[in-house]
């Protein structure tokens, strides 16, 4: 039987020495779905990401990718996992000293034995999906934030992932590069049949695009469901994310003694 | 609490130095890649190294012939500029110089490529950074050096001649016959391509095992090129004492 869920989470626990990232966190993200994942930062939204990537390894509990776990310690079966997952980083992490071209055509070079022409080929397509064929031979750094993030989301797709996984993909985008961003996230997710993974602290534009979303504070999942599930929850820490107040479970200020002392005015 | 973290940093650099030798085979078989590396840590460094060999060779020059001259050697001038040379300050010179010029560009290309995520951006594509980017430079380091330091002594003995011969007017044949029936083949040359291979080998190992561990912040970087060129130039002194007592023998 051919497993639904393409990842699948049981029960993970992450952790740095005394710290712990992430407590006993079970979720599952069903093929060909958008999920979001949102959460205040430093809530282990990344950490999560580089679980499913095998960049770190779980304390305790199973990562696994179509039915098999990620093994962090098994370099062959990790780098045929990776070939099949595509990921975007927060600020896009283009090679600085190639072009758009040759970024988008990196994995490719390096993944197959494709003759240049029909790399050309692949390349531009991909480049066309996301908008930017014309930047083809551009550096990166003559791209704007937005720009680089589409090159990147580009190079992601390029070997046709199944999972594509994205760091804060609308962070620091002006409106227009979000509504794009956003608009490519669900429209590459439906004409690819990939499964998309959103990590997120982007309340409107994940409900608009994504069908489940799995809401985390300090290390604990503390909503999921559709977006409108979510959106109706009265649980106070999801309020709190979505209504986006300052003060509530979660604290407007970082545990400290007590002010007066700390100005001397009382002894 | 201190010894602890030097072995521990000792132990953490061996390792990796096994896996850049395990990626070495990786890099012979891109040879496109290397090449690329051998031009821009290779080439870019010609113009320090010949400007330096000349400078060199000049001042060798003088001071030989300042001290040759009082015992009524002076014809040997050729010999002893090119001895020093060919042993000794080829090697090392270009040593120091390969870790300011290529050792520091190597170091801060990787920490900032690290810094801005293209490393495990890479890791995530599957593709080794260790074999894709860092085994090349490491060959190419390997390269570059002895055919440098070949450069500058080479260079360093044209400007000897120009000092030596052209300048104070020490007969040219006496200082190039000089020279070729004192300098041995193994015995001096060969003795000076041992050395400049090895400060090859620890100058670029430095340089990337630096750029690869750097805190991935301008601050981070920045020690790390620092880190870079102290322990280069002391790895490099160090090396050339022990590499010429052990190589060390009586002229014949």
């Amino acid at each position: 039987m051919k497993n639904d869920n393409l990842v699948q989470i049981d029960r993970v626990t992450f952790g740095y020495d005394q710290r712990v990232i992430l407590s006993d966190i079970t979720m599952t993200f069903p093929r060909g779905k958008v999920i979001a994942i949102m959460g205040g930062s430093g809530c282990g939204k990344t950490t999560l990401l580089r679980l499913i990537g095998g960049t770190l390894t779980p304390q305790r509990g199973v990562v696994s990718f179509d039915g098999s776990p990620v093994n962090p310690r098994d370099r062959e079966s990790l780098y045929a996992l990776r070939r099949r997952v595509g990921m975007l980083f927060q600020f896009g992490a283009l090679f600085t000293d190639l072009t758009v071209f040759d970024n988008v055509a990196f994995p490719l070079r390096e993944h197959t034995t494709l003759p240049e022409p029909m790399i050309r080929d692949l390349v531009l397509m991909k480049l066309n999906a996301v908008g930017l064929r014309g930047a083809a031979q551009l550096k990166p750094a003559d791209l704007s934030g937005g720009m680089a993030r589409r090159v990147a989301l580009a190079r992601a797709i390029a070997l046709d992932p199944e999972l594509i996984m994205y760091d804060e993909p609308f962070a620091g985008l002006d409106p227009i590069s979000l509504g794009v961003a956003a608009n490519l996230i669900r429209r590459l997710n439906d004409a690819t049949g990939a499964t998309s993974l959103v990590v997120s602290h982007d309340v409107r534009e994940c409900f608009l695009i994504s069908d489940y979303v799995y809401v985390i504070s300090s290390g604990r999942i503390v909503g999921h469901g559709t977006p409108a599930e979510v959106q109706a929850s009265d649980d106070p820490e999801v309020r709190q994310f979505i209504d986006g107040e300052p003060d509530g479970p979660v604290k407007f200020h970082y545990p400290a003694g007590e002010y007066g002392a700390d100005l001397g005015l009382r002894s | 609490m201190w010894a602890l973290g030097l072995l521990r940093g000792l132990g953490h650099s061996a390792f990796f130095l096994v896996d850049l030798l395990r990626s070495l085979p990786w890099a012979l078989r891109r040879l496109f890649l290397t090449i690329a590396q051998i031009h821009s840590i290779g080439n870019y460094s010609l113009v320090i190294i010949a400007a330096s060999g000349l400078a060199v060779g000049f001042v060798l020059a003088l001071q030989g012939y300042y001290t040759l001259s009082r015992y009524g050697a002076a014809e040997s001038l050729g010999l002893l500029v090119a001895l020093s040379l060919v042993r000794e300050l080829g090697p090392v010179v270009t040593g120091l110089l390969f870790a300011g010029r290529a050792g520091t560009s190597l170091t801060a290309e990787i920490g900032l490529m690290k810094a801005g995520e293209q490393l495990a951006a890479m890791e995530m594509m599957a593709v080794d950074p260790k074999e894709r980017v860092l085994a090349p430079r490491f060959l190419a380091g390997i390269i570059a050096m002895p055919l440098l330091a070949a450069l500058f002594s080479a260079v360093g003995i044209l400007g000897g001649y120009v000092v030596g011969v052209l300048m104070i007017g020490i007969d040219p044949g006496a200082f190039w016959s000089q020279m070729q029936n004192g300098v041995d083949v193994w015995d001096d040359v060969g003795n000076g391509i041992v050395k400049s291979v090895v400060f090859g080998i620890a100058c670029t190992f430095v340089a990337l095992y630096q750029g690869y561990e750097a805190q991935a912040t301008p601050e981070g970087v920045a020690q790390a090129t620092t880190r870079t060129v102290v322990i280069s130039s002391l790895a490099v002194l160090g090396l050339d004492f022990v590499l010429t007592a052990l190589m060390f023998s009586a002229p014949r």
